[in-house]
């Protein structure tokens, strides 16, 4: 059970960060995962006071503060209007509304979970991620970054132009996925990001071709686990970039 | 801490502990229509609306609540009849123990989306499970709610 001593409202995200260097402190998101865990905390701090759970969208980016919810996302115009309603098709069967109106963006990324939906498709976009002391860099970078004390303020998508779509398999609707994937191409070029592996987001990036999606497969590793072994993974692997390449706009 | 909580419109200061979930407040507050199923944020039993949105009350915390406005069940009576009466209707309840929540949820639905397709009620819907129904009684039962809303609404 999660136990709690003291709660704090962060004023700024000095005061936020400064409180987040004891061990025994903790940031809170949505605060949805970490009640499932069997922590005692002896400080939790909340950032929503801090103005940080809006979607602002300029002429050449997306800046998502952690706070905003993953249903802020799915409903999201522009977000969706520019990635052809693959952030929609990710997050839409997580649970349901009511958790999708807790989740946050900054909950969901900083765990770099191997579940995670949301981190496989904004992998495949041109993500960065803003922490208070590390500043702004890739989000592919910050997945294979060990944990450490920082806090992610806010996610950035930038508008670069491409084509890309998200396709999962999930054993019931509302369950993790067997295995996610999204697809970003420009040009010749694909990225595939594959999650639920069921480690978290590994990339493929080469050249747009017949064998891309079974070189994504052999490429990647995967492990077993309840809903599916190493080798349905793999196979799944290969259909689902296939899938996610047709519906990017392009059969392959 | 001390938190001021609006809960189905009456003003509640008290003291919470930082670890005490909005479920268990409500609840101490009289709103037993609220339930505890899994607490693990799968079965959407203890929906409640924070500020007119539908939240899982066993995974929020009080104190998060605090100076916003909660409503469950208890404060709609009049919504919640209505729909209720055709959950009851079509069979859609046999133990009902899933009803406060499903209900709270639907309301949600027609607020945001007074006409939805049959695909947007199973997406909407998907937190909230039932162990006895098999969900097409609650289909049925939201479909003809809508007609009957609609043809209420035609007829004013
Ligand atoms: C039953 C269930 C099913 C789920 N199914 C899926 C699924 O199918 N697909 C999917 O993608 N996700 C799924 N999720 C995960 C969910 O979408 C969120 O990713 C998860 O709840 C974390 O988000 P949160 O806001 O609740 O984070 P929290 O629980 O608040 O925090 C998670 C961790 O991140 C830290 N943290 C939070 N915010 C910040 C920040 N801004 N900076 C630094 N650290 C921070 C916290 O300290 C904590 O360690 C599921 C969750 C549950 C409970
Ligand atoms: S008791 Fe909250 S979702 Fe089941
Ligand atoms: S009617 Fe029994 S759980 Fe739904």
């Amino acid at each position: 059970m999660l136990q709690i001593k003291r709660y704090v409202r962060a004023t700024s995200l000095a005061e936020a960060y400064e409180l987040n260097r004891k061990k025994s402190n903790c940031i809170l998101g949505g605060g949805v995962w970490l009640r499932l865990s069997n922590r005692r905390i002896d400080t939790a701090i909340d950032l929503s006071d801090l103005g940080l759970d809006q979607i602002e969208e300029s002429e050449g980016e997306f800046s998502i503060g952690c706070m905003a919810t993953i249903r802020q996302i799915e409903r999201h115009e522009g977000l969706n209007a520019y990635t052809s309603g693959a952030v929609r098709d990710a997050v839409q069967d997580i649970v349901g509304v009511q958790l999708r109106n807790m989740a946050t963006v900054g909950g969901s990324l900083f765990g770099r979970f191997g579940f995670s939906d949301l981190l496989t498709v904004f992998c495949a976009l041109d993500s960065y991620v803003e922490l208070y002391q590390g500043g702004i860099i890739s989000l592919r970078e910050f997945a294979n970054k060990p944990y450490d004390r920082d806090i992610l303020v806010r996610l950035i998508v930038k508008k670069t132009p491409l084509a890309c779509a998200f396709a999962c398999v999930r054993n019931t609707r509302t369950d993790f996925s067997v295995l996610n994937c999204a697809v970003s191409v420009q040009g010749n070029r694909a990225l595939a990001v594959v999650g639920a592996r069921p480690m978290k987001a590994a990339c493929y990036e080469g050249e747009l071709d017949e064998s891309f999606p079974e070189r994504v497969a052999s490429s990647l590793s995967f492990g077993s686990n309840l809903r599916g072994s190493e080798a349905y993974r793999r196979k799944l692997c290969a259909v689902l970039v296939r899938r996610a390449l047709e519906k990017a706009g392009g059969k392959r | 801490m001390t938190v001021t909580i609006f809960l189905n419109g009456n003003k509640i200061t008290e003291d919470v502990s930082p670890d005490e979930t909005l479920l268990s407040f409500v609840r101490s507050h009289g709103c037993k229509s609220v339930k505890c199923g899994c607490e693990t944020t799968n079965c959407g039993l203890c929906t409640v609306f924070l500020e007119d949105t539908p939240v899982l009350s066993c995974a929020l915390l009080a104190v998060r609540a605090d100076q916003k406005k909660v409503t469950t069940l208890e404060g709609l009576p009049k919504e919640a009849e209505e729909f209720g009466s055709f959950l009851a209707d079509q069979g859609a309840e046999q133990c009902g123990f899933c009803n406060p929540g499903l209900i709270m949820n639907a309301i949600a639905l027609f607020r945001e989306n007074p006409h939805p397709s049959d695909e947007e009620i199973k997406r909407y819907l998907a937190g909230n499970l039932c162990r006895c129904s098999g969900y097409e009684g609650q289909m049925r039962a939201i479909k003809e709610f809508v007609r009957w809303r609609d043809s209420n609404e035609q007829r004013q």
